[in-house]
């Protein structure tokens, strides 16, 4: 039975006759890396932000750990660290410094070599001296998952960390949450309109739209992961061949000159591939397309 | 336990941030200009005070002496005081909204009511340390390079002189109820950073009332005579008090109470609208 460190049930919040957010129902489990997805404004950081009480909730219950965030508002918040949207820091003090301050208002004080500990951790050692205002907006992301991370929370909340970061910035902030869902085994929540990044990090979902939760579960139940669509690359001259072969193995929807799409149960493209290589037939990308994208598309459709 | 580390904060965040520093510099330069121009030419600007006074008093000793000095520059230079303690507590919130740093505070395990909290205290600390700094540079540093000496003032009932051993505790409690009233501009400059997420509007905006009341409480208008009394800018000056001979606890105990008001209604105010900022934007 898993132990659900995140339940709301009912969440509603409204400014002035925009409905930010009507009847949520969300339930994170203890060590779920847990997806928030939605299009901009669907209500991802408002939910978020009721949820860490910095705004009141209209209707509904929050609960954490077991306990109201209205009436153990102190308790709560100093097992959890978040980042919600951009990171802010005080730039006339260094990174250290920043640290230092909100370390010791997130009950529990850290000693110095745990700063730079964690400075270390995010791949910011050596700059621990340095001034926020020279940071990058990449540096300063990381910072910010310093200081969410330095009293050592049991969920960590990242409200979109990938925004605004560059590619390479992106792959780091990825790689930095997998190490936290592998190594230290946090719950995370996190929200994005990233569906990549989702697919990638999360084990469970919820997809918010129109400030409703539209659907909420496992991430490979909701995919049915079972099922992949790939897309092979041939050269134009064996485009022929190749969609001749493939009518054997299913039903193959030619993309441009050199690509076709395909549905196929994914223990079967091993198989596929050593067939193609067989056959002659010059393959020169078989790649897995994100069936996250699709299912988005098509459920907001719906 | 974390109000304490709040205030720690908001001190080191004063402490390490430039502008706290050009109050400081502001006094130590204007009080060295008045220093250097009263050791140069300062016989010659008392000899015109007491010339009035010499066909019927005849003054023996150094009148202008470092208690003189003090109570002079305590003359001048309390009025500016206000802007530089305005300068740096009316960014004390507003300067973190604008910063973004509000909302980063705002999801740590503290309430609003202890960060603001801490914020009027380390204001009011740092109030202190302009007031005890223009002590030290008045009185301290006034009475190092002209000596000690009996206090010859001058008020509106005429020629006060205070014997040399009765003055430093004098100095005490002007330095205190002059705190006691710049404290009244902190905390007004930190009820309006409440309102404001630029720096500058808080600031603006504390100079501009201070002005509005002074016109108000100087304008010898018969219409503003039931508010003057209960004007705070009315009581910036009851420090001069502690200068009288016998002294007027009745008008400083009146002054305290209003004062008094003001840092409650201030206070108040500011809980009330901290309470419900928008600080996640």
């Amino acid at each position: 039975m898993s132990n659900p460190i995140v339940n709301i049930k009912h969440l509603s919040k409204h400014f002035g006759n925009f409905h930010a957010v009507q009847d949520v129902n969300i339930t994170v489990n203890s060590g779920d890396v847990y997806g928030f997805l939605g299009p901009n404004g669907a209500g991802k950081s408002t939910t978020m932000r009721c949820m860490l009480s910095l705004i009141q909730a209209d209707k509904g219950s929050i609960e954490l750990f077991g306990k109201s965030i209205q009436k153990h508002r102190s308790e709560i918040l100093s097992q959890v660290g978040c980042l919600i949207e951009k990171p802010d820091f005080y730039k006339y003090l260094s990174a250290f410094q920043n640290l230092q301050i909100f370390s010791r208002i997130s009950g529990k004080p850290s000693t110095k070599k745990e700063i730079l500990d964690m400075l270390e951790f995010v791949g910011l050692q050596g700059r621990e001296k340095d001034h926020v205002s020279g940071f990058s907006h990449g540096m300063r992301q990381r910072l910010g998952i310093a200081q969410t991370l330095l009293h050592q929370p049991e969920l960590i909340v990242l409200d979109e960390p990938t925004t605004g970061l560059d590619p390479q910035g992106i792959i780091d902030m990825r790689n930095l949450i997998l190490r936290l869902k592998n190594e230290q085994k946090k719950t995370i929540i996190l929200s994005s309109h990233n569906l990549s990044e989702v697919e990638l990090i999360c084990n469970r979902m919820v997809i918010i739209h129109k400030g409703k939760s539209i659907v909420e579960g496992e991430v490979h139940a909701l995919l049915n992961e079972e099922e992949q669509i790939i897309r092979l690359q041939t050269s134009s001259d064996s485009m022929e061949t190749l969609l001749a072969f493939l009518q054997n193995h299913g039903t193959a929807i030619q993309i441009n000159d050199n690509s076709v799409e395909m549905n196929i149960s994914k223990e079967k493209i091993p198989q596929l591939n050593a067939q193609l290589v067989h056959a002659g037939i010059p393959i020169f990308a078989i790649e897995a397309k994100r069936k996250l994208e699709d299912y988005f598309i098509n459920l907001l459709a719906s | 336990m974390i109000f304490l580390y709040s205030t720690y904060n908001e001190l080191i965040k004063i402490a390490l941030k430039p502008r706290s520093y050009l109050g400081l510099a502001a006094i130590t330069g204007l009080v060295g200009i008045i220093l250097f121009a009263l050791k140069a030419d300062g016989m010659s600007m008392i000899s015109f005070v007491t010339a009035s006074f010499e066909q019927t008093l005849r003054f023996e000793g150094e009148v202008l002496n470092g208690n003189l000095v003090a109570f002079i520059i305590l003359q001048m230079l309390i009025v500016h005081i206000p802007l530089l303690v305005a300068l740096v507590t009316g960014d004390l919130i507003s300067g973190e909204a604008a910063m973004g740093t509000l909302r980063m505070l705002a999801t740590k395990p503290i309430s609003r009511r202890q960060l603001l909290g801490s914020k009027f205290l380390a204001g009011g600390i740092y109030t202190l340390l302009i007031v005890i700094w223009l002590g030290v540079l008045a009185v301290v540093v006034g009475r190092w390079l002209f000596g000690p000496g009996d206090l010859m003032v001058l008020n509106s009932d005429g020629l006060v002189i205070l014997q040399e051993n009765d003055v430093l505790w004098r100095y005490a409690g002007a330095f205190c109820v002059a705190f006691f009233a710049l404290l009244t501009i902190s905390n007004l400059s930190i009820c309006l950073s409440c309102f404001s997420d630029n720096s500058i509007g808080p600031i603006v905006s504390t100079m501009a009332i201070i002005l509005l009341f002074t016109i108000i409480g100087t304008l010898d208008v018969p219409v503003f005579d039931p508010i003057r009394p209960y004007l705070f800018t009315t009581h910036m000056a009851s420090w001069r008090s502690f200068f009288e001979d016998p002294l007027p606890w009745e008008s400083i105990r009146n002054s305290l109470v209003v004062l008094t008001l003001h840092h409650v209604l201030f206070v108040t105010v500011a809980l009330f609208a901290f309470n419900r900022k928008d600080i996640t934007v």
